[in-house]
């Protein structure tokens, strides 16, 4: 049933604006905490609702952050999409907020006209009022009114001002559509778009035949909807489009050059300007901060700090959580009946998901560098630095984030890849990323180091600390050649325009980066969870069933099914140097990489019928002999298992996520094979190079 | 000459575009007549960082060749 807007009615109010606007701040000024965050079908685009704060039945729905509604993006896709009511599912909004920066009124407008050209209740939201007032800017809001038709609300939704009054437009009466907005098309454009607006199928309202005419002359995406919905306006927009291109009418430029006419003078009649023109405080900070060598080294002092950051600080809070999970596990087996439930429950579940919570405080302080980084603006300025060097190998300024984020964990290094425009520059970073190490490898890199390698000083520095970083860096490394490869081979070509806005410098929003790394973290620990609860139940089933008739403990890792399977496939990873055990290990890690220290506690474990006083995992490996007496770890062994983790994609979330993101299997089963196939060639080359050195 | 001929601090007037230019940047206000001043330049030469009406806008070279200006007096 179509909405009449009346207050009994369910009212779909749509944010609308440019990235950097405060649009977040807004939305969640408007929405409290009553938010629902998902995807659009099929994109992998972020759809935002939420419920108006004190006014029940009105949904607000928050647009992506874009420059421009004629879709080239998937943000613009899916902002274009909703408002004219091509998105399945989402019905037309009733009414539009279009959110603007008052400091930078002339390119904002932009979006704007754009919004009024749809010929939907249009209200506009002029943010960032206290910034304006700051830098000197007045805007008059009467005659900007005026000049677009359209109420408009001065607002700082950061501080809260203004904040009623839009609450007041929203959920009072809607206000007429507004008039035509008075832009003009070049003359030698303008008859085509007529002809066009008459040759559209009858069925397009009378006061969208204009915008859906000019949408289809000048972007081809529009125009590939109406091959099928119209065959006949599809023909004749092609013939449209010969004749001005014969004719040489820069048609697709035509649609920018007559917004900026009118709004060039709108902006310069309502804003004025105080006399002074000192620099402002945003403009100071990038002398700094993109400074040619200031710039550069204050980025590396920031990652250093995450760093940091996310190794040490997060410990005491990975103790704690690690101390809980122990105690919660603890707690549960008298209350379960012994045997089977009890290990399901406590030895699989709860343990397999421990080991999984454990990195969420890592996982947090990333988020929340990342969110700061994010809300202040310094994002833009690493893509800004970096550019060059990341476009030399393959990727593009925007691949920096990423490729930091994944230090933590694939699974929001692969997500925060959206923010890259273009296609190609998005799946290759999605291909490499899973290369940084990972938090989820450092329990593996801890323990062979910690077993395997001297603790030998070298000048200042211990050998364990340098292997640890070899191996960061290793990864790395990789990552960047994989990178080239994928840009040299596969994905040919330019890489993606790198057209972007260095926003201002604004202080954070401490609530807003809060949210974020809430919102994040939420979506990590339940996929993360999802799968590893059911697989270490799985994995603990594998691992203790057939039973061994003997009852012997010491048999029963190897007649387990687990152990079959590594003794099935010790002949392959005999080369890496590894026996059944490690094989079988590497087996069940193959989810997620941080099982193998778990694995090898049950495999190692499995020997000894003493639980409490147990050597430790360490001791256990180091004494541990084969068949024919000698020891089964070296530092060959060592060092082909550590690449072979630094390499090997043995993660189910992070496939999970790659398929979601890149649409598909294809993508994801090259990256597993390519990153797996990675760690076998290089795990065996350093086993035989360790060994020709001695080490074996 | 292009953008990518300026030299930081310049104060230049766009006055055309190669056809092939992007048409992010003509959406993002760099069209013929507006005032534009090349900022700085990326610690390796590359992106640019411009001010055009009233922001900062990042371009790479190779799209700020095809951008034509005239330095102002």
């Amino acid at each position: 049933m179509p909405d009449d807007g009346g207050p009994s009615m369910r009212r779909r109010v749509a944010l609308a604006g440019n990235p950097n606007v405060g649009k977040t701040t807004l939305f969640n000024a408007l929405t409290g905490l009553r938010q629902r965050v998902g995807n659009y079908p099929g994109v992998t685009v972020e759809r935002k609702t939420g419920d108006l704060s004190g006014a029940p039945g009105v949904e607000i729905v928050d647009l992506p952050g874009t420059y421009s509604l004629t879709p080239r993006s998937r943000d613009e896709r899916v902002a274009h999409d909703v408002l004219t009511g091509r998105m399945a599912g989402e019905p037309t909004p009733d009414l539009v907020v279009s959110v603007v920066d008052a400091t930078n009124l002339e390119r904002n407008l932009y979006l704007t006209s754009q919004l009024l050209d749809l010929g939907l209740p249009v209200v506009v939201a002029l943010n960032l009022m206290d910034s304006a007032d700051a830098q000197g800017l007045m805007v008059d809001v009467a005659a900007l009114s005026a000049a677009l038709g359209v109420p408009v609300v001065p607002m700082a939704a950061r501080t809260g001002q203004g904040v009623d009054d839009l609450l007041r437009a929203i959920t009072g009466d809607l206000p007429a559509p507004p008039p035509r907005p008075a832009w003009t098309l070049m003359d030698a454009v303008e008859p085509a778009v007529e002809a066009l607006a008459n040759a559209l199928p009858p069925d397009v309202p009378p006061r969208q035949r204009r915008s859906e005419a000019l949408g289809a002359l000048t972007s081809d995406v529009l125009l590939d909807a109406w091959a099928t919905r119209s065959p006949a306006f599809h023909a004749e927009v092609l013939a449209q489009r010969d004749a001005l291109d014969a004719a040489r009418a820069p048609y697709r430029q035509a649609e920018m050059m007559g917004r900026y006419g009118w709004l060039t003078g709108i902006a310069r009649a309502v804003v004025t300007k105080r006399a002074d023109d000192a620099p402002t405080v945003s403009d100071r900070l990038d002398r700094v901060l993109t400074h040619r060598i200031a710039g550069p080294l204050l980025f590396l002092a920031l990652l250093v700090l995450i760093f940091q950051a996310v190794f040490s600080w997060a410990t005491p809070a990975m103790d704690a959580i690690e101390t809980a999970i122990t105690a919660f596990g603890d707690l549960l087996r008298p209350l379960l009946p012994n045997g089977f439930v009890e290990g399901l429950i406590v030895d699989g579940a709860v343990t397999g998901v421990g080991n999984v919570l454990v990195f969420l405080p890592q996982i947090l302080l990333l988020f929340f560098f990342l969110g700061l980084m994010e809300d202040t603006g310094y994002m833009a300025r690493t893509a800004f630095i970096m550019d060059r060097i990341m476009r030399k190998l393959g990727l593009s300024g925007g691949s920096v984030v990423p490729m930091i984020s994944s230090y933590a964990c694939a699974i929001p290094g692969i997500m925060a890849a959206r923010t890259l425009s273009n296609e190609r520059d998005r799946i290759i970073t999605i291909m490499v990323v899973p290369l940084m190490s990972c938090s989820a490898r450092l329990p593996v890199y801890v323990l062979f180091i910690g077993a395997f390698i001297p603790a030998l000083a070298v000048g200042p520095f211990s050998l364990q600390g340098l292997t640890l970083v070899g191996l960061y860096l290793l990864g790395t490394l990789m990552a960047f050649a994989a990178a080239w490869v994928l840009r040299r081979f596969v994905f040919q070509g330019d890489a993606g325009l790198f057209v972007m806005e260095l926003p201002p410098y604004r202080l954070p929003q401490w609530k807003t980066v809060f949210y974020r790394m809430i919102d994040r973290a939420k979506a990590f620990v339940v996929r993360a969870g999802k799968i590893i609860l059911g697989l270490s139940m799985v994995l603990w089933v594998l691992a203790s069933y057939p039973k061994h008739p003997s009852g012997d403990a010491a048999q029963q890792a190897e007649y387990s099914v687990v152990g079959r399977i590594g003794k099935a496939i010790e002949p392959a990873m005999r080369p890496l140097g590894y026996d059944w055990k490690i094989s079988a290990a590497i087996v069940t890690s193959f989810a997620a990489r941080e099982v193998i220290v778990s694995s090898l506690a049950t495999i190692y474990s499995a020997g000894d019928d003493a639980t409490e006083d147990s050597p430790i995992l360490r001791e256990r490996l180091q004494n541990d002999v084969g068949a024919d007496g000698l020891p089964v770890y070296s530092i060959a062994v060592a060092l082909s298992l550590l690449i072979f983790y630094v390499f090997a994609l043995q993660c189910m979330s992070t496939l999970a996520i790659a398929r979601r993101e890149l649409g598909g299997w294809k993508w994801p089963a090259v990256m597993w094979l390519y990153m797996t196939g990675l760690g076998y060639v290089f795990a065996f080359a350093a086993y035989h190079a360790a060994r020709a050195m001695g080490w074996g | 000459m292009t953008l990518a001929d300026l030299h930081p601090g310049d104060a230049a007037t766009v006055t055309g575009y190669a056809a092939d230019v992007p048409e992010r940047v003509l959406e993002l206000g760099l069209l013929p007549g507006t005032a534009v001043t090349l900022v700085r330049r990326a610690p390796l030469g590359d992106p640019l960082d411009l001010r055009v009406r009233g922001f900062h806008l990042s371009l790479r070279l190779a799209e700020a060749r095809l951008v034509e200006v005239t330095p102002d007096a």
